[in-house]
């Protein structure tokens, strides 16, 4: 009897290993995806390139054009996409865990249209970044003032809805109805703001409420790299906590963890790293709420991998997005954020008609 | 001594809970709140390892202030169980006891924390539910399972509120059987919040009864558990009867 539940036992204790490299392999496997999506997706556009073109143009020996649609082009739109992604679907992951809301987005909460609310108010009242020449051209100037404003209005939703939450004591349905309406207010706002703003201005607006891979410079990638990766870095540092904090607050309280200020860093990270993509490449709706629930199904809730998985899952999703706009019907460009909202709102429905299935 | 209150006040925006609660707690001592529905048994628990800040008086572990102590250091040393524990989101049971470990845990994680957790899986007899989901498993495997990532916490004392209440009577017995034997044989201690009198008075050396916020009785189970503590503190008329040494209560009628 007694050899028989060591038996058992070191079955239990593999199927464990079993379950854990699993997930491992899940994440190496996107990681995959993503490395081959973005290596097609610098050759494919309207000028296609071969590997080899891309190698030479890498290393600056091959032809001039090439070195120039890679370098100025296709790497920053590439890139920008695989870190927006990322901080998108981190940012969704991270928010519904601190505010124990399957729900929670950046979209869903109100942040994206914030941030798209502030960088319409700094463009259009401010006049920051003046958008010189019309069109698609439509280039912000000053990406700092802008990104401090998206930073600010993702803020003034947030810190609302999270000092009704706690003055109020809305419960977790509450709380996303408050999203909700506080995105509709930003909504609305940004709309007044442009029926009273001049021709120009509107046209630079109205291109943030799409989302745009190809609005990032260089310049724009360093610095969403430089603003999202450190937020990753702290992400992961607490992914014990959010394990923790699953448990409820209490548990988590009690197990060493300090929820207030766990919730307060999470949300204000999420938040920023939402706003700085709104800031450079407009709303992305939905990413960030259909990565991390993706994620979960296929790895579950343990933080230690559904976190990294989510940022790769959130890159590949976005890229993927990107990479059908640009190539489905060349040379025109779909706004990316249309296809991910198409991609969301099916998957947006299904859960919640899974939700009412558990009544 | 490992635990002491002297004179605990906490009160709910103008309701006061707890008026004025002492006592003391030793190592290798189980020691059970019992008192009707609403005396504060949740509150006084949730007090002592600081989820709830008490107003006044103070509570002391291993002569040390739990008002001075930062949240992972009372982890470190008292586990505590909740009455309810319920999750949004998928969580295996493996991964719901690993929860336990976080107080051990530093930046890369806990080395020796997986081993732990199928340690007292294996003592609960819950391998076999390691990778279940915990949303899908019984109340009273969940119930279990709670009762195992306190154990896996590896605390000087237990804070157990209501650890049986959707067990069955196997499991009950079960369950106050290993914490019982944890607590004589490792020297740690138990506070159990808890509804059933007569396992309070099977298993716990010490009884600390309350009614409305202060303590009504306090002592061994035959000192506290009279028929007329019963009837003051519960409304209920009970006769008390001894077999084999230990107090059972046979309640009759509420009065």
């Amino acid at each position: 009897m007694k050899e028989d539940r060591a038996e058992h036992n070191s079955e239990a204790v593999r199927q464990y290993a079993r379950y854990k490299r699993r997930k491992v392999l899940v994440g190496l496997f996107l990681l995959a995806a993503l490395f081959a999506v973005a290596v097609y997706s610098v050759c494919a556009g309207s000028v296609r390139l071969s590997i080899g073109q891309i190698v030479d143009a890498l290393f600056r020996h091959g032809d001039r054009m090439h070195e120039v649609i890679i370098w100025n082009i296709r790497l920053p739109r590439v890139l920008a996409a695989i870190i927006a992604g990322m901080g998108l679907a981190v940012a969704g992951c991270v928010m519904q865990c601190v505010l124990r809301n399957p729900l929670a987005s950046p979209f869903t909460m109100g942040i994206s249209q914030g941030a798209g609310f502030g960088a319409a108010f700094a463009i259009i009242v401010l006049g920051a970044g003046a958008a010189q020449s019309a069109g698609l051209a439509a280039i912000l100037n000053n990406p700092y003032a802008v990104v401090l404003f998206a930073f600010a209005g993702s803020l003034i939703g947030i810190v609302t809805i999270l000092a009704l939450a706690k003055f109020a004591r809305l419960s977790a349905q509450a709380m996303v109805l408050a999203g909700i309406a506080m995105g509709t207010l930003f909504s609305a706002a940004t709309m007044l703001l442009q029926y009273f703003a001049e021709d120009i201005k509107v046209a630079s607006v109205v291109f943030w409420t799409f989302g745009d891979m190809g609005r990032a410079g260089k310049t724009d990638v360093l610095i969403m790299f430089l603003i999202t990766v450190p937020a990753l870095v702290y992400f992961m540092l607490s992914r014990w906590e959010y394990n923790v904090l699953e448990g409820g607050e209490e548990t988590a309280k009690a197990l060493g963890v300090n929820t207030e200020r766990l919730r307060l860093v999470g949300v204000l990270l999420a938040s920023l790293i939402t706003s700085v993509s709104v800031a450079f490449l407009g709303i992305i709706g939905f990413i960030g709420l259909v990565a991390p629930h993706m994620v979960r199904r296929i790895v579950g809730g343990d933080h230690r991998y559904l976190i990294p998985i989510s940022a790769i899952f959130g890159s590949l999703l976005l890229l993927g997005a990107d990479t059908i706009s640009r190539t489905i019907m060349p040379p025109a460009v779909l706004p990316v954020g249309i296809l991910t909202s198409f991609m969301g709102v099916p998957l947006f429905m299904y859960l919640i008609w899974k939700k009412r299935k558990q009544y | 001594m490992d635990l002491t209150l002297r004179g605990v006040e906490f009160a709910y925006p103008s309701v006061p809970v707890l008026k004025g609660v002492s006592f003391e707690l030793n190592g290798g001592e189980m020691l059970a709140v019992v008192g009707k529905n609403g005396s504060g048994k949740s509150t006084l628990i949730k007090c002592i390892n600081r989820i709830l800040k008490y107003r006044s008086g103070n509570i002391s572990v291993q002569r040390e202030e739990v008002k001075n102590m930062g949240r992972r250091e009372i982890a470190g040393k008292m586990a505590y169980h909740p009455q309810k524990t319920s999750y949004n989101f998928p969580v295996t049971v493996f991964d719901t006891v690993l929860m336990g470990r976080y107080p051990h845990s530093d930046w890369s994680g806990d080395k020796e924390g997986e081993q732990r957790v199928w340690e007292v899986l294996r003592l609960l007899n819950l391998e076999g539910l390691a990778l279940r989901d915990y949303n899908e498993i019984s109340g009273g495997q969940q119930q279990k399972v709670v009762i195992a990532r306190a154990l896996a916490q590896e605390a000087k004392i237990l804070l157990l509120d209501e650890p049986t209440s959707d067990l069955d009577i196997r499991y009950q017995l079960e369950v106050m059987e290993i914490i019982r034997r944890l607590v004589k044989e490792s020297g740690i201690s138990a506070i159990v919040a808890i509804h059933d009198l007569n396992l309070a008075s099977r298993y716990c050396d010490r009884i600390v009864m309350l009614y409305n916020g202060v303590i009504f009785s306090a002592g061994t189970p035959r000192e506290v558990f009279t028929p007329e503590n019963i009837a003051s503190v519960y409304g209920v008329d009970a006769s008390v009867r001894e077999h084999e040494g230990t107090v059972h209560i046979i309640p009759k009628r509420p009065i």
